[in-house]
């Protein structure tokens, strides 16, 4: 399935970004054959509504599921309303793309069931 | 594990860049020395920098909001774009139609409304912002064009890039110079933030708008604490301010007394704490910094 | 005649001196306090507030029957403010800034507009019958300027001679708002490094919007020299100077006016209006 990861850089090798909607980037990964690509966010700089922006990217990028630490009410509902699932990586602990991707393909991660943050400008 | 600091007031002028000086010049001195990264998110009143005497290493021009602008060559002068534009941003003088860019806020409006396609979107050039070395660490700061809309975005820009520095070097805090209010730069501000310091003054108009910076940062889910500058003022404003905190369940973390060497110490170009130690003010600011910081570090 | 009190630092006095000119203009004033974040000037003018209005912008609702999710209204929103997704359309409220591109270019005609409330107006006479009004952004909301448009934009109960807008600190768009249309700006400082250094910001925004402008020195003796240098290089008058005394610090902390406390300073304000009016007077003799 197609997969997005939000990353703070430019491949799956790079660290995972907990945040949703101000997350550095995306990587999207093809879960089964391991093939990506990284695509920069394009409500990084936004004054607002950088969740919304940032699932219609996602949408966009025709995934499926998506990878975050974190979802503000905005791209919950956004997110929610493409029918793209939202997974929660948790914890704090430095960790790269791949290893998040290795998470999701043990079943690790659950599902986000709201909003997880409040709403952020 | 890095955290984001912010200091707020509410209403201008109640000592939140002093305060933030002084934070970042105790910081550097102390457990923190080389963790700290400082932002001044107060863009449309930018002080932080009369006092942290930055290197400016690096200097971005920003742009903002777009604005609206007409081909004279082509518009019908139809008045359609005056019509659907909300912002009274469009002007009819000498038989021409023409766009206040100060007024506009860029919606495309009349854009879209125009029949001969005269009026294009052109962004503008708002501000200016840099990535500085000061005298207590990396410094991100900007500097909004006079009467430019869109601080919120550059608050945004600055703290993002802040944030993004501290990540790269692993650094523990980021400390950032919050603007007053309560509207959007505010908001853009306070966004993400792990706690704000709320520097109040015990007046009449400090406690009113204490409480409403208060109810933004419950709003949005930022924890806060609550200093008393100018204290001595009236004491039984600064009293008031306490009983106030108490109810709503927000720590005030000191009282900080109204002193000259603060106004000396600005004109010097220096953090209070570091002009003169031992003034009043300065040991007061010093208290509070431990108690913010133990609230920092403390588990959640 | 619109008099803008302005200051770009916030606490060097805007409210003190916007209040204390107001007073001495009596019946003649109607007093706006256009500091919707931080509105503070009721404090020391103790109206009694009986008229007030909702305020906020018109925002779009959606008629799910009509829509067909083509995506045009995300298409021309600037703001992501309203969104496709799948077969759902969004609308974010704390985004829209009710320009109402969606609704009108909407080819289904499926969106209609409602007053999203983000603020009240409020206003009424003080004892010395002064009009008063204040526009009050609600917690959490973002925009401060359509509030400062609809206090400007209140009908008065009567025509008043002078208007005295007490503006927000700050050189951004709120402050721009405020000082639109003004005759006259008179900006407050400190003299210290901060105060001049935003004293600067918002000159520029007076001279491009071709407002005269004047400067009131507040706490004067705090700091140092360089605002009077600043002043006389530009060419701005130094319109009156409050030294710093305690006791006005005081008697502000508690809630008094200027006035109240200093009934002494009542000659230096009345001077000072005079001044101003002076000036506006003969800008437009020009």
């Amino acid at each position: 399935m197609k997969l997005v990861i939000s990353i703070a850089g430019d491949s799956l090798q790079s660290p995972f970004d907990a945040r949703f909607g101000r997350a550095a980037a995306f990587c999207l990964v093809d879960s089964d054959t391991g093939s990506w690509t990284a695509h920069a966010n394009p409500a990084l700089e936004a004054a607002g509504g950088a969740g919304v922006q940032a699932a219609q990217c996602v949408a966009g990028l025709g995934a499926q599921a998506v990878v975050s630490g974190a979802y503000g009410p905005k791209a919950y509902a956004s997110l929610s309303a493409a029918g793209i699932a939202m997974h929660l990586a948790p914890g704090n602990a430095p960790r790269t793309g791949a290893d998040v991707l290795a998470q999701f393909k043990a079943g690790e991660l659950s599902q986000a069931q709201a909003a997880t943050q409040d709403g952020r400008h | 594990m890095m955290k984001q600091l912010i200091v707020l007031s509410g209403k201008g002028g109640t000592g939140k860049t002093s305060v933030t000086a002084a934070f970042a010049h105790l910081a550097a001195g102390g457990r923190l020395t080389g963790q700290v990264v400082i932002a001044d998110a107060d863009v449309d009143a930018a002080n932080l920098e009369l006092v942290l005497q930055p290197r400016v290493l690096e200097t971005q021009p920003f742009q903002g909001g777009q604005v609206a602008v007409i081909d004279q060559d082509t518009c019908l002068v139809c008045g359609s774009c005056a019509d659907v534009c909300r912002f009274d941003a469009i002007i009819e003088r000498d038989g021409q139609y023409l766009v206040d860019p100060i007024a506009c806020d860029g919606c495309a409006a009349c854009v879209y409304q125009c029949p001969t396609e005269s009026i294009r979107m052109e962004p503008q050039i708002a501000g200016k912002s840099y990535v500085s070395e000061s005298r207590y660490g990396p410094l991100y700061h900007a500097n909004l064009d006079p009467g430019q809309e869109n601080s919120g975005k550059l608050v945004t820009l600055v703290k993002q890039r802040a944030r993004l520095r501290a990540l790269d070097e692993d650094r523990e805090l980021v400390l950032v110079d919050g603007p007053p209010g309560i509207g959007c730069p505010v908001i853009a501000a306070a966004s993400g933030a792990d706690l704000a310091l709320i520097v109040a003054e015990p007046t009449a108009a400090g406690v009113h708008d204490m409480q409403r910076v208060l109810g933004t940062l419950r709003h949005f889910g930022v924890p806060a604490l609550v200093c008393i500058n100018k204290a001595d003022i009236y004491p039984e404003g600064a009293a008031a301010i306490e009983t106030s905190c108490r109810a709503d369940g927000v720590v005030t973390v000191g009282r900080i007394p109204f002193d000259a060497t603060v106004a000396s110490a600005m004109v010097a170009g220096e953090a209070v704490t570091a002009f003169r130690p031992e003034a009043p003010a300065s040991l007061a600011v010093a208290a509070v910094w431990e108690r913010v910081l133990a609230f920092l570090e403390a588990p959640a | 005649m619109r008099i803008v009190v302005a200051s770009g630092k916030g606490g060097t006095g805007k409210t003190t001196v916007a209040t204390s000119l107001a007073l001495v203009g009596g019946e003649s004033v109607r007093c706006l306090d256009c500091d919707v974040e931080a509105p503070n000037a009721a404090l020391f003018l103790h109206p009694v507030l009986d008229r007030r209005q909702e305020v906020g912008i018109p925002l779009p609702r959606v008629d799910t029957a009509r829509c067909t999710h083509c995506g045009k209204c995300a298409e021309v929103c600037q703001y992501h403010a309203i969104a496709v997704l799948g077969q759902t359309t969004l609308v974010f409220p704390e985004l829209c800034h009710g320009c109402g591109s969606c609704t009108r270019l909407c080819p289904e005609g499926a969106i209609s507009e409602h007053l999203h409330v983000t603020g009240v107006l409020e206003g009424g006479l003080t004892a010395d019958g002064l009009e008063f009004a204040r526009g009050l952004l609600q917690v959490g909301e973002p925009m401060a300027v359509p509030i400062i448009r609809e206090l400007k934009r209140w009908p008065p109960r009567r025509r008043p001679a002078i208007e005295i807008w007490d503006a927000p600190p700050g050189a951004s768009c709120p402050v721009v708002e405020t000082l639109r249309g003004a005759d006259f700006a008179l900006l407050v400082t400190e003299p210290t490094p901060f105060g001049l250094h935003d004293l600067k910001q918002v000159v520029g925004i007076a001279r491009e919007l071709k407002i005269p402008a004047g400067v009131v020195v507040n706490r004067d003796g705090i700091g140092d020299q360089a605002v009077d240098a600043y002043c006389a290089d530009q060419g701005l008058p130094i319109l009156l100077r409050i030294p710093m005394e305690r006791r006005i610090a005081e008697g502000l902390a508690r809630g008094r006016s200027l006035l109240e406390t200093a009934p002494d300073y009542r000659p230096a304000f009345q001077d000072l209006l005079a001044a101003i009016q002076d000036r506006v007077n003969a800008e437009y003799a020009r």
